[in-house]
């Protein structure tokens, strides 16, 4: 991406406009949350003051159209997804969407000693919805371990793998070291023994395009407000054979066909999974954030970012006294790292004086801390919108944390 | 290099928090767990009391340099004192490290050196965790205790 490309996209985004303690922001917490451009912003506004009603119920005007725009935007989902619209399930985001498929697949198709397999590298919300349905159903959790790089160790995938395993639970993106896991290697070895696979796709979504047909997933969940779209908008894509067998999650208004105190039959899917008024703004808003990334070019945004991870892993190198944590071969923007004997807390306050946003701490990922060795790191992540002089403010402030420590 | 950052990062804080003080467990007395789950910080701080005087304490875990920092100074100055004058030794260092950053700071002692943290309220739990397991060590132990 020429220089005055990533310039214009920069001034797309208002927040970034803003000086933090003084300095000019250098947003690095893109793996928590995305900041928005003005089209998401201007879309959220022009639906509240132009078409809100509520979806799916009103014979008026109004109500079509925003049921229009919300059923759109459903379709721009799916081909940002290239899934069929009704295969994509409206949420609040990804912890939602995993919630939901443990709630519905896993309590009808998970049994006593039955197997459930997830990874060493899985954030909070792939594992803990996990260990519930576990403990519920008296079935097990099997852990994919990790090698020292960060990567998931396959021949002890495969190992895992038995009669009894219902559902491999997979991030595609590690959120804590920004490992691109080979999604498409990992369903294959699950098909071939007929077993389901659901991508965490939370990190994913943002740094490149993604087919869940081509990784062959049969669940794929992501969140809206790490697509630089609207927080509590997220969606599920699950295959329409297993959307279909699926019980309902919540119950209530418009997920049904009919209701009579003596029997309710369910809507069909994705309807059957949206009980009760949806978050109507905040899937145009998504919509819009997608059709803007579309826009750009996902290619373009992948190619930027990988340039940036280059420049900011050799600015790191750089640094006495830093250690990147997380150097799989395959990676994205994800720069995870401990500085000698600063705790990453404390590098965290100091590079925020300089106008630095970072994320310190274990990430919601306690499991994979515990294996890399090290209570706590700090995470610089990247996004389209970040240049080099958010790297130069990054490599500046940790030279001042050192000298603050030294 | 800004002035918050060195109000933070005195280097009594440094210090101690490099070279803890009374870092190490203690056979004789009760402890009680110290957790922040916002951030993972983990103490365990122990106490030995006689009397209702507080004859020995120390610590061990892992944190960031103002919680490390703060249970070493805490552990210096709290020898001797009775229960009630650590938990009210406690009250002013709360008051010393949330008052106004333009407030006068009240002399602690080398407790004195926290008062940087006024200017970083997101940091104010990282300086009181070790205080709030001691409390929970000295009133009853083996318990733990969060800063949630």
């Amino acid at each position: 991406m020429a220089a005055s490309d990533a310039a214009a996209i920069r001034r797309d985004f208002p927040l970034l406009r803003q000086l933090v303690h003084g300095k000019p922001l250098a947003y690095l917490d893109n793996a928590s949350t995305t900041q928005k451009p003005h089209v998401v912003i201007d879309r959220l506004t022009q639906y509240y003051a132009e078409e809100n009603a509520n979806v799916h119920r009103g014979l008026h005007s109004l109500s079509d159209r925003a049921t229009r725009a919300f059923e759109e935007a459903r379709v721009t989902v799916g081909r940002f997804l290239n899934a069929d619209p009704r295969e994509v399930v409206f949420v609040r985001g990804t912890t939602e969407a995993i919630n939901l498929v443990a709630a519905t697949f896993g309590r009808s198709c998970v049994g006593p000693a039955d197997e459930i397999v997830v990874s060493e590298m899985e954030h909070h919300s792939n594992i803990v919805p996990w260990q519930i349905l576990c403990e519920q159903q008296g079935a097990q959790l099997r852990i994919i371990p990790i090698t020292d790089a960060g990567e998931l160790d396959l021949d002890a995938y495969a190992a895992l793998l038995t009669d009894r395993t219902r559902l491999v639970a997979v991030t595609h993106v590690s959120n804590a070291m920004g490992t691109v896991n080979p999604i498409t290697e990992i369903v294959r070895a699950a098909h071939g023994r007929g077993i389901p696979v659901l991508v965490d796709g939370a990190q994913a979504v943002a740094h490149g395009p993604v087919d869940v047909r081509a990784l062959g997933c049969d669940f794929y969940a992501f969140s809206g407000h790490k697509l630089f779209g609207p927080t509590g908008i997220g969606a599920l894509y699950g295959t329409s054979a297993l959307l279909e067998s699926m019980p309902p999650y919540q119950s209530g208004g418009d997920m049904i066909r009919s209701v009579s105190f003596e029997h309710t039959v369910y809507d069909i899917p994705p309807h059957r999974f949206e009980a009760g008024t949806p978050d109507i703004a905040g899937a145009v808003g998504l919509a819009a954030a997608i059709d803007y990334l579309s826009g750009i070019g996902f290619e373009r945004i992948a190619d930027h970012e990988r340039e940036l991870l280059e420049y900011a892993t050799g600015a790191l190198a750089r640094i006495p006294g830093v250690r990147v944590i997380g150097t799989a071969a395959h990676k994205v923007g994800v720069l995870s790292f401990v500085l000698d004997d600063v705790h990453p807390h404390d590098v965290a306050t100091i590079l925020d004086r300089e106008g630095v946003a970072i994320r310190a701490g274990h990430h919601c990922c306690q499991p994979l801390m515990e294996r890399l060795g090290v209570p706590a790191t700090a995470r610089a992540s990247l996004a389209l919108y970040n240049n080099h002089d958010d790297i130069d403010a990054l490599s500046t402030a940790l030279q001042t944390a050192r000298g603050l420590f030294g | 290099m800004t002035s918050d950052l060195e109000a933070l990062y005195r280097g009594a804080i440094v210090d101690h928090s490099k070279h803890p003080r009374n870092c190490r467990p203690l056979e004789a007395g009760r402890q009680a767990h110290g957790f922040n789950p916002i951030c993972g910080d983990r103490l365990t701080v122990y106490v030995e009391v006689v009397d209702g005087v507080i004859r020995d304490a120390s610590f061990g875990g892992l944190g960031c340099a103002i919680a490390i920092a703060s249970a070493s100074l805490m552990t210096e100055s709290v020898k001797g004192r009775t229960v009630a004058e650590a938990d009210a030794l406690f009250e002013r260092v709360q008051r010393l490290i949330t008052a106004p950053a333009d407030a006068p700071v009240e002399d602690l002692g080398a407790l004195s050196a926290l008062a940087g943290v006024r200017r970083f309220p997101v940091r104010v739990k990282c300086a009181t965790l070790p205080w709030c397991a001691l409390r929970a060590a000295a009133a009853a132990g083996d318990e733990v205790v969060t800063t949630g």
